[in-house]
């Protein structure tokens, strides 16, 4: 998500070939190097869900997206 | 003769029509990430209720775009805390841009679903009324109400 554009496609890609696995990893430490914070939609039973992942090893293989949202700060 | 220095204030350019096309993408987004029925909310309320941790009962929060979260009890509709929080983006150069209304009550659903915990204590957390007005709440938990029920 970016300030005054909506979401913007940083990477994609199948970790599970390695190339771009690492492309992928690349991308995930430069997001949260830059502050972001990193979500993965879920689905529980019916009911949507979101996990906070903090490496990208947290993200679930079946994940379809990551969406890199700027920190949360005291308003 | 000492002369001041005026340092330029950043105003960021208003354009109406990205911002309109951001707000665009900023919902497909959330429509691809939220249930049906909190899209549907977002779309003809304005805002997103979501329960807090523990599932249906006790207290639930009310997403607003770039306004407080605010707790209340699910069972009274009383008032329970507003909690003020923004998201920055501290890489963008241009500081003073805010995201999408829609991906702003996105980012806050997502840090809600993924860690209450971690966003309830990073945001400042005030009594009812700090920011938003108390009998405005209540009417959006009234509509809400009647928005479910028609629903049902």
């Amino acid at each position: 998500m970016k300030p005054g554009h909506g979401d913007v496609l940083l990477a994609e890609g199948n970790p599970g070939v390695a190339e771009e696995e690492e492309r992928l990893v690349e991308e995930f430490r430069r997001q949260l190097d830059l502050g972001m914070w990193a979500a993965v939609p879920t689905t529980s039973g019916s009911r949507q869900e979101a996990v906070m992942v903090r490496d990208f090893s947290e993200v679930p293989p079946d994940a379809e997206q990551v969406v890199f949202f700027p920190r949360a700060a005291g308003g | 003769m000492l002369r001041g220095r005026r340092r330029r204030e950043h105003i960021p350019r208003y354009d109406p029509g990205r911002d309109r096309r951001a707000e665009r993408k900023a919902r497909e987004l959330m429509r691809s990430i939220v249930s049906e029925h909190e899209f549907a909310m977002y779309e003809e309320l304005g805002f997103i209720s979501v329960d807090g941790d523990g599932g249906e009962g006790g207290y639930a929060y009310l997403l607003y775009p770039h306004r407080p979260i605010v707790a209340y009890a699910t069972e009274t509709g009383e008032l329970l805390n507003e909690y003020c929080v923004t998201f920055r983006d501290s890489g963008e150069p241009e500081l003073e841009e805010r995201l999408p209304p829609a991906d702003d009550v996105l980012a806050k659903w997502m840090a809600l679903r993924g860690g209450e915990r971690e966003l309830i204590a990073t945001a400042n957390m005030h009594i009812p009324g700090r920011q938003l007005d108390p009998a405005q709440v209540r009417r959006d938990l009234r509509l809400l109400e009647g928005w479910t029920a028609r629903r049902r």
